[in-house]
């Protein structure tokens, strides 16, 4: 089922709260008040939003560092989410997991992860559980190409297709792993093909189209709960900013850069959306809300204590 | 109270719990109808099913990763692994992911999950096949480490392990699934991080666990004819640590001896030792004393594993020499 234009408006404003997101966290990295590492997520708005949305709420999700866009369109709290990027006790993670583990179970975020791939199986076995469960819930995985050539990917998309688990991957194919083009590391970087040899229903779509990605995931996820088995959606798209900060971005050119700009996400649904009767005007008033619930979730994160030293010694077995 | 072997004993833990609780279900290589390759699983596909005694294909990360998931998503997996060498496959999996995703998630999430895997040598098995690592685990914030070495403590320490809400790796012995013990008929289950003193002695404490537990019961059997009186202590969990027990005792004895069969450099003798000098260094009358494998891969051929691996005669010696 398409997405209706209410709906797209919807989802417009969520990718520009992801978008606004990410750029506030890009200037309170470079203020120094986030520690660690960012990788942003700028320009793969559509698979996030789109791929969360064809889910239900209480159907499970991983993601990877890249995830802060698929975190937060999965439900989790923009405010929990900030605060962890400022390493707050009112984090999501209470600050102990920072930028690249987002987790929320309540809204079926089962963690975003630092370890390329790894997350992959985690999905998997959330889908497992839901089989043995009697559930009809399905589970996603979003990872990048760059997860293609280790070999937990292959192991878990073997044992996904023996048990024909209910199990949704979705590679976004921003075309560079880390900070080198992936096609110069991978064999055959159409990965689509590579989930198609090992039996999976394999597809490659266009990624920054929210329509495309959201009919995509629906269609997998209702193949997954009508026990039709694992899914595998490549969906093509391109990381707008580099691999993390300070990235020099040697690999490629300003104009590559430029050209990609045209075709990206929210530019593209902004357009769909006039075509659609909405006016440059709601466009901006769209723009303005995102802003306003950024700013909100700046000052929450800014203004909530840090976590006491104890805390540290709490959350593991000890 | 029924004389089982360790095998056995495991077995009706895993069967017992499977009955008492839905969440609980086995992956592992060749589990199912063939029943694991030390008999371990042995015929609970016919009870359970073959989507709760899940064979796996030979792919120690993926299906690691995969019983990770499901705990995730509340089950209790108990993931078998052929070798514990094998667990290195999946290292990422167990360290990085199993260890710390609760933390990460600052407590949101928990990852009850049991790995269990036999180790050691002492059959020829050679250097990928004979390795043993509690060490490095239990050098890993977030796992908890379990080594029983009879058969009602295997079985008791297994039922915690799984109703444990927390990453275990249960360490069996391959050596061990053939011996036999009283296992208590009635239901019971272990506590994790307790030692047991499995024999009273004034003389010296010997600590130990897993197959050289046994190696060193006989050895303290040797010494009481030379006048010895050995007090031995089964750890039983390796982390956490009940030093406790081994303080409590080397008050009484003055001597303490650590004997493992992992290797002994970076190992828990070496462990045990710097705890015992950092909270009672003035209860020894003699400098601690460690044995554990030699820094050597292990070895075939019967007459270099038993050089490289600790022996009964070597605990025998080890203590003859701090008197």
């Amino acid at each position: 089922m398409s997405l209706s234009p209410e709906q797209l408006q919807d989802a417009y404003r969520q990718m520009l709260v992801i978008r606004k997101f990410e750029e506030a966290i890009r200037n309170l990295y470079q203020a120094g008040k986030i520690r660690g590492s960012f990788h942003p997520c700028v320009g793969q708005e559509a698979t996030a939003v789109g791929g969360c949305w064809a889910l239900r709420p209480d159907d499970y999700m991983t993601c990877t560092y890249r995830g802060h866009g698929q975190a937060i369109a999965k439900g989790l709290s923009v405010r929990a989410a900030m605060a962890e990027m400022l390493g707050k006790a009112a984090g999501c993670s209470k600050g102990k997991g920072g930028s690249m583990h987002f987790t929320d179970p309540s809204v079926g975020l089962l963690g975003a992860n630092a370890i390329v791939a790894a997350g992959i199986p985690h999905a998997a076995g959330a889908a497992l559980a839901s089989r043995l469960q009697k559930k009809d819930t399905v589970a996603l995985a979003f990872f990048g190409e760059g997860a293609v050539n280790q070999g937990v990917f292959f192991e878990t998309l073997n044992l996904a297709v023996i048990w024909k688990l209910p199990l949704i991957l979705v590679c976004e194919n921003n075309r560079y792993s880390e900070m080198t083009p992936s096609h110069e590391t991978t064999s055959n970087v159409e990965t689509y093909k590579r989930a198609a040899a090992l039996g999976f229903e394999a597809v490659q779509i266009d990624g920054n189209d929210i329509e495309t990605v959201s009919n995509a995931v629906q269609e997998a996820a209702r193949r997954a709960r009508s026990e039709g088995g694992p899914t595998y959606i490549e969906a093509m798209t391109y990381r707008l900013w580099g691999h993390m900060m300070g990235d020099p971005e040697i690999y490629r050119t300003k104009e590559e850069v430029a050209k990609a700009r045209e075709n990206e996400p929210i530019l593209r649904l902004g357009r769909r959306l006039i075509e659609l009767g909405c006016t440059e005007s709601d466009l901006a008033r769209f723009d303005g809300e995102a802003e306003a619930i950024i700013a909100d979730a700046v000052q929450f994160a800014e203004s909530s204590p840090a976590p006491e030293p104890v805390h540290a010694f709490e959350d593991v077995f000890v | 109270m029924p004389t089982v072997t360790y095998a056995q004993a495991l077995n009706e833990a895993l069967r017992e719990e499977m009955r008492a609780d839905p969440r609980v279900f086995l992956m592992g290589e060749d589990i199912g109808h063939h029943g694991g390759i030390f008999r371990v699983t042995k015929d609970l596909i016919d009870e359970f099913g073959a989507d709760r005694v899940r064979d796996t294909p030979i792919s120690e990360s993926g299906f690691v990763g995969v019983g990770i998931g499901a705990a995730l998503a509340g089950m209790r997996p108990v993931v078998e692994l052929l070798f514990m060498d094998f667990a290195l496959v999946a290292a990422d999996q167990i360290v990085n992911q199993a260890a710390k995703l609760r933390y990460m998630a600052g407590g949101t999430v928990s990852v009850p999950i049991v790995i269990r895997a036999q180790q050691g040598g002492g059959r020829g098995n050679g250097a990928q096949h004979s390795q043993s690592f509690e060490s490095w685990f239990a050098q890993v914030p977030g796992l908890i480490v379990v080594a029983p070495s009879t058969p009602a403590d295997a079985k008791g320490l297994l039922k915690s392990s799984i109703r444990e809400g927390n990453p275990v790796v249960f360490i069996e012995h391959k050596l061990l699934y053939n011996t036999k013990g009283d296992v208590p008929e009635n239901e019971y289950s272990i506590p994790i991080g307790r030692a047991e003193i499995k024999r009273d002695g004034r003389d010296i404490t010997i600590v130990s666990y897993s197959r050289t537990l046994l190696f060193a019961l006989e050895a303290a059997e040797k010494l009481a004819q030379q006048g010895i009186e050995a007090e031995v202590i089964d750890l039983r969990t390796i982390e956490p640590l009940d030093m406790d027990t081994i303080l409590e005792s080397i008050k009484g004895t003055g001597r303490l001896l650590v004997v493992h069969e992992s290797h002994s450099n970076c190992g828990l003798g070496a462990e045990i030792i710097a705890r015992v000098g950092e909270q009672a260094p003035d209860r020894l009358i003699q400098p601690a004393r460690r044995l554990g494998a030699k820094h050597v891969p292990i070895p075939v051929a019967e007459p270099l594993e038993n050089a490289v691996l600790p022996q009964t005669e070597d605990i025998v010696r080890a203590v003859e020499a701090m008197f």
